[in-house]
């Protein structure tokens, strides 16, 4: 029997990927470490700014979840939420560094910078990749977009940086969602109410086809943990996706901007249908 | 946005503290800890101003049945009263199980 | 005008060369050290079409990354290694169909791990903001940087998106903004604001932010020569930007995550 992953908040998947009983969460929502500027902008704060740091053991080994509750403020990262991105990845490494290897996995549903924080969101991301890069020379940095919301934004670049990438049919990938790449640059280039071409591009089924995320899953919680788990298991690969620049001169090369191919052409004409 | 503060008569401690629900879109976050005896204090942040009376009227409701003596903030993002009481319910029931964190 | 090539063309002490014509590199002499010098700049003629206004797309992500990887430095001494300089003046992200397609996302991403590994391997990274530097295009070119400079100047603009469309996003109207950015200083576009967030590490007053004179460039090569010391005393990660006095008086809530959750970490 298949129990879904999606319908779960972030702090329910977060625990859920952990070993049972192992979980412990970290700034959860009784310290109240609430974003200080949503307030005075009339927008009702939560208490754990939508963020739910999680540590305890995967499949026996110690892991740090971060997941990104998608209900509040659409994902978006503020200066609160993504300083406990950034430091638990921070403190992972600095444990990986001391002896007790502590890998990562990261809930990325988001639509990127909360914009209420503008500058200082648009910094935590930064401090996010940077604190990623970190860890993943040294322990698996795993990154799970199940959806419905999807991983847009800033933190598309983070889920760009990860060791390995899950998605699911329901997950989405790009770096501008459909509704801004419509307002700025208008509907003759992006439809954002053509919901079929948009999934042809952003949705996890192209995304792993085309080799941009690893490994593509049903929603279902043990199906998901078990894949978290191999991709944990395989360490630290000697070359991640974002260091072969080559490789992206030649993903850039093969198509011509022009004259694009057909979402569904292109797996092919990268060599990866 | 609006903050209000209410507080009901009430007499049965809870167990333990209890957080449900999320400040999103026609829902709600509440936390509850165990609080001073005899009241029940509720400070309410909603999005949406001007239902004073609807939160009086809802919250009394719940209150007059569940005799819960503890802190209550909520942390409202329009919320209908139904999801307000189902959330407050979801949280009291968390607060009288034993066991787990 | 792009504020861009002037100013690169301003600070290079030889030839200024393209990798792709909407990102140039030349060298300069900082001190002792010879400094690499990358912009990304307008490319009226570029096959991306969403990207030739001196947006980062997927061409400048890529010759981007070729640009910061290629500043030789393994068979230096780490602390000898080669100042890399971010002139950073850029609209934004390419946004786009085939940006989409092709993974915008990703390709900037290769930009920033080359940025970070040069930052780590020792390399002093500096980003001097002479123009706009907004969302991903400013994360991708600047952001991971040791070391932040900007021009004080009305064209100098630090943002995750532009006003009109922030105000759309938010539903508030521009004036709305202005006004509450009063208030709400991450919300600012003015770059003194930015400036006390605790980001920038240095804000200039310089005659000319559009086309440079010779007090000018002296000035800024004097402020890139100190950023460039400080970058090579400095951490190697961006945890500076959080003991900044800036950072102490606007950041209290980032302090308080941190010492909070390595207190509970244990």
């Amino acid at each position: 029997m298949r129990f879904s992953f999606i319908e779960l908040d972030a702090r329910g998947r977060a625990f859920a990927l952990l070993d049972g009983g192992t979980g412990g969460e970290l700034c959860g929502p009784f310290e109240r470490i609430e974003s200080p500027w949503l307030e005075p902008q009339d927008v009702v704060p939560q208490s754990d700014d939508g963020v739910v740091v999680v540590r305890g053991k995967l499949d026996g080994r110690s892991a740090v979840v971060i997941g990104i509750e998608q209900a509040f403020q659409g994902g978006g990262i503020g200066e609160v939420s993504g300083m406990k991105l950034a430091t638990a990845l921070s403190l992972a490494a600095r444990d990986s560094r001391a002896g007790v290897p502590t890998a990562a996995v990261l809930l990325l549903e988001t639509g990127g910078v909360r914009l209420q924080e503008a500058n200082l969101g648009l910094a935590t991301v930064a401090e996010v990749c940077s604190a990623l890069l970190e860890l993943r020379a040294l322990q698996p940095v795993v990154g799970v977009i199940a959806g419905m919301l999807g991983c847009f934004g800033g933190m598309s670049i983070a889920a760009g940086l990860c060791t390995e990438l899950i998605m699911t049919r329901e997950g989405r990938l790009g770096l501008d969602g459909p509704q801004v790449i419509e307002s700025e640059a208008g509907v003759a280039e992006f439809d954002a109410s053509d919901h079929t071409m948009i999934w042809s591009i952003d949705g996890g089924t192209q995304r792993t086809r085309t080799g941009l995320a690893d490994v593509l899953v049903p929603d279902d919680v043990a199906a998901i943990r078990s894949a978290v788990i191999e991709a944990v298991g395989c360490g630290v690969p000697a070359e991640h996706r974002s260091q072969r620049i080559g490789e992206l001169g030649a993903l850039l090369a093969a198509v011509d901007p022009a004259d694009p191919p057909k979402p569904g052409d292109l797996a092919a004409v990268w060599g990866r249908g | 946005m609006q903050t209000l503060n209410f507080e009901f008569p009430a007499d049965r401690p809870p167990a333990r503290r209890a957080h449900v629900g999320v400040a999103g879109s026609g829902d709600l976050e509440v936390l509850m800890t165990p609080g001073p005896a005899g009241v029940a204090r509720v400070r309410v942040r909603t999005s949406v101003d001007g239902f004073d009376t609807v939160w009086r009227v809802v919250l009394e409701r719940f209150f007059a049945r569940h005799r819960v003596a503890a802190g209550f903030e909520l942390n409202d993002s329009g919320a209908t009263p139904g999801v307000v009481t189902l959330r407050l319910r979801q949280a009291v029931e968390e607060s009288m199980e034993e066991g787990s964190a | 005008m792009s504020r861009g090539r002037n100013w690169i063309r301003a600070l290079a002490d030889g030839e200024v060369s393209p990798v792709v014509p909407s990102v140039i590199t030349a060298d300069a002499r900082l001190g002792e050290d010879v400094a690499r010098l990358i912009a990304v700049v307008p490319d009226p003629g570029s096959p991306y079409h969403r990207a030739r206004k001196g947006e980062v797309g997927l061409r400048e992500a890529y010759a981007l990354a070729e640009a910061v990887a290629g500043v030789a430095g393994a068979h230096l001494p780490e602390d000898r290694r080669r100042p890399i300089v971010a002139v950073v003046d850029l609209p934004s992200q390419a946004y786009g169909r085939v940006e989409e397609l092709l993974g915008l996302h990703h390709a900037l991403a290769v930009t920033v791990d080359a940025y970070a590994r040069a930052r780590t391997a020792g390399h002093p990274v500096v980003a001097l903001i002479v123009g706009t530097a907004l969302s991903g295009g400013f994360l991708a070119h600047g952001f991971q940087a040791n070391q932040i400079l900007a021009l004080n100047d009305p064209g100098v603009v630090v943002h995750a998106m532009h006003r009109e469309a922030a105000a759309r996003v938010t539903l508030r109207s521009v004036a709305e903004l202005d006004e509450l950015a009063r208030r709400v200083p991450p919300l600012s576009y003015d770059v003194a604001d930015w400036a006390k967030l605790g980001l920038c590490d240095d804000l200039l007053e310089v005659g000319n932010a559009d086309e440079p004179d010779g007090a000018d460039v002296r000035k800024v090569k004097d402020a890139l020569v100190s950023a460039v010391a400080r970058a090579r005393r400095g951490p190697r990660d961006l945890s500076n930007r959080l003991t900044s006095p800036g950072a102490r008086r606007t950041r209290g809530a980032s302090l308080r995550v941190r010492e909070a959750m390595t207190a509970q970490w244990g």
